[in-house]
């Protein structure tokens, strides 16, 4: 449905994209996470024709935006960073506008009014936009893309500066829409792509790190997992005994000690379910395990690995000191 | 294109710029008008020159005015963002740029409309030639059809409303000394230069009754340069 091939885009000197390539399919959820600055909105404003890419090229269902522009954004519904609202005009005013002026076809009364229904803004109709709070204009934006059910939906950073319940309100809606459209979605708020997208395209300094399944990434990027397990036992054995048990990479005690159990911190090797032997092997030695809990990677990690390589150590020894000892790696973290 | 156009039209009268523009040209150049009848004398030669002179007055009012109509058309888009919606909409470039022209050449021509009820009166008082007054009203909608091209132009280049009706002024009132000052250059070839650019030597012809094809030609491109021109500069931001 769209499709990016070696699209590059200079600023200058300056490469804020960087022979990036990626596809999207047809109803899929897609998450362009990126730190700021790493050149979401650049690709997405070349995708809708608002810039023009130095090299390469952007097609949306096959037409290519540089060629057939007004062809190909017809079937785009673009929300940028800012929403694109005119304060001195009420909402419906607004809706009317951007009906005439993306030629839309359908019937007008009736779709505006769906479109109110499904992004919640039937009851601001007559308010002028300038007085609407944040969620709203946010909201209000999203139904300006609407507008003549376009096949893709690009949607730039759309939670950004809301409340959390209006976020969720919105990754609601997202989804929603997503069941209908194909949705690009950029954020740099990693548990937004975990909860709504389908895919996670990964992009720094303007060039994709990663471009994985949701689900996949965590796999992609470590296929160790992590366990905390509670034991009661004299913690020196207990920690040989874990130690020699099969598919055990990593474990040692963290700080944090109940009355008679400790906390230890257990990697497996890549791909192994180690739960079941360290049960049994625990069991035999009769060290009671009174508490496991799986401690996943989950994106931010995985993110901070693609992102930034050299840190992958340190954020390891951060996570560890910050098990050990919870408040003096709160205050590390802060330091970096 | 007519949507962007329609929005346009109605923000004027949303805002107060529209009345403003409308209010102020009417209330000075109803001003100048009734001045210059008033002191006219019977002959009736000089009191051509009088009506001659009271257009060229004009051109002095639009030079602070037009740039009402035109400083906020591009400029404000820019600096609300909303010219991402416009030009990610399936309109084209030049559709954006004519529509926000013909948006403020509508308003510039009705209050222009409006003012020429004013003659009406002459004809009630005396015989003017209805050409000299013809020509003058369609010369003054062309040299105005022109500055609103330079204002649209500069606001196009910036997002700051005040600079782009300051810098329009400052063009406008450049445009109307030329000739002024290409009377006083020695040099005979920066002279005919200068007098080539000059608004008022091209809008002379219009003041007596003519009907001059060249300059309404002039004029006409005048404009479709500069629209030329802002078009221009959306495509070199999309590209660079």
């Amino acid at each position: 449905m769209v499709e990016i091939s070696h699209l590059s885009k200079n600023y200058g000197d300056k490469k804020a994209v960087n022979d990036i390539s990626f596809s999207v399919e047809e109803g899929e959820i897609m998450g362009f996470l990126g730190p700021n600055g790493a050149g979401k909105s650049t690709t997405l404003n070349i995708l809708t024709g608002f810039l023009s890419a130095t090299s390469g090229s952007a097609k949306i269902d096959g037409i290519d935006i540089l060629e057939q522009p007004l062809e190909a954004k017809r079937l785009i519904g673009f929300l940028p960073e800012i929403p694109p609202l005119y304060p001195d005009m009420t909402v419906a005013e607004y809706m009317n506008f951007c009906y005439e002026l993306k030629g839309c076809k359908l019937p007008r009364k009736q779709h505006l009014h769906e479109i109110g229904e499904v992004v919640k803004i039937a009851d601001v109709n007559k308010r002028l936009i300038k007085n609407l709070s944040k969620g709203y204009r946010q909201r209000v934006g999203i139904a300006q893309a609407l507008i003549g059910n376009p096949k893709v939906l690009i949607f730039d950073e759309p939670t950004i500066g809301l409340d959390p319940k209006q976020i969720i309100e919105i990754r609601n809606l997202i989804k929603h829409l997503g069941k209908n459209h194909t949705v690009i979605l950029s954020t740099h708020i990693l548990p937004e792509v975990q909860a709504v997208c389908d895919r996670i395209v990964i992009i720094n300094k303007g060039r994709i790190v990663a471009n994985e399944k949701t689900e996949n990434l965590v796999n992609a990027v470590d296929g160790t997992r992590r366990l905390v397990a509670k034991i009661v036992g004299p913690e020196e054995q207990v920690l040989q005994l874990l130690r020699s048990t099969q598919g055990v990479k990593f474990a040692d005690k963290l700080g944090r000690r109940d009355t008679d159990s400790v906390s230890y911190l257990i990697e497996s090797q890549e791909n192994v379910d180690i739960r079941k032997p360290l049960f049994y092997a625990l069991a035999r030695a009769s060290y009671p395990l009174i508490g496991l809990e799986g401690d996943e990677l989950n994106l931010e990690d995985i993110f901070m690995r693609l992102v930034d390589p050299q840190k992958k150590e340190k954020t390891e020894k951060r996570r560890r000191n910050a098990s050990q000892a919870p408040e003096a790696g709160k205050r590390s973290g802060e330091k970096q | 294109m007519t949507a962007i156009y329609k929005r346009e039209l109605r923000s004027y009268f949303i805002t107060p710029i529209g009345y403003i523009f409308a209010g102020m040209f009417l209330a000075v150049s109803g001003l100048l008008f009734s001045w210059l009848v008033l002191s006219a004398d019977n002959s009736g030669a000089y009191s051509y020159a009088k009506i001659s002179n009271y257009f060229v007055y004009l051109l002095f009012v639009f030079s602070v005015l037009i740039p009402l109509l035109t400083m906020k058309l591009l400029s404000e888009e820019k600096k609300q963002k909303t010219e991402q919606l416009l030009l990610t909409s399936p309109v084209s470039l030049t559709g954006v740029v004519i529509a926000k022209y013909l948006a403020a050449l509508t308003i510039f021509a009705a209050t222009l409309l409006i003012n020429s009820l004013n003659y009406i009166l002459l004809y009630i008082y005396g015989n003017p030639n209805a050409a000299v007054i013809l020509s003058n009203i369609l010369g003054l909608f062309l040299i105005g059809a022109s500055f609103i091209a330079i204002g649209l132009f500069l606001s196009s280049v910036t997002e700051n409303q005040l600079i782009a009706a300051v810098s329009s002024i400052a063009v406008i009132v450049a445009l109307l000394l030329i000739s002024l000052l290409a009377d006083t250059i020695e040099k005979e070839f920066f002279r005919v230069i200068l007098k080539w650019f000059s608004v008022i030597d091209r809008y002379a012809p219009f003041t007596l009754g003519y009907f001059d094809i060249p300059a309404i030609i002039y004029f006409v491109s005048f404009t479709a340069v500069f629209l030329f021109l802002t078009v221009r500069v959306y495509e070199k931001r999309r590209w660079s």
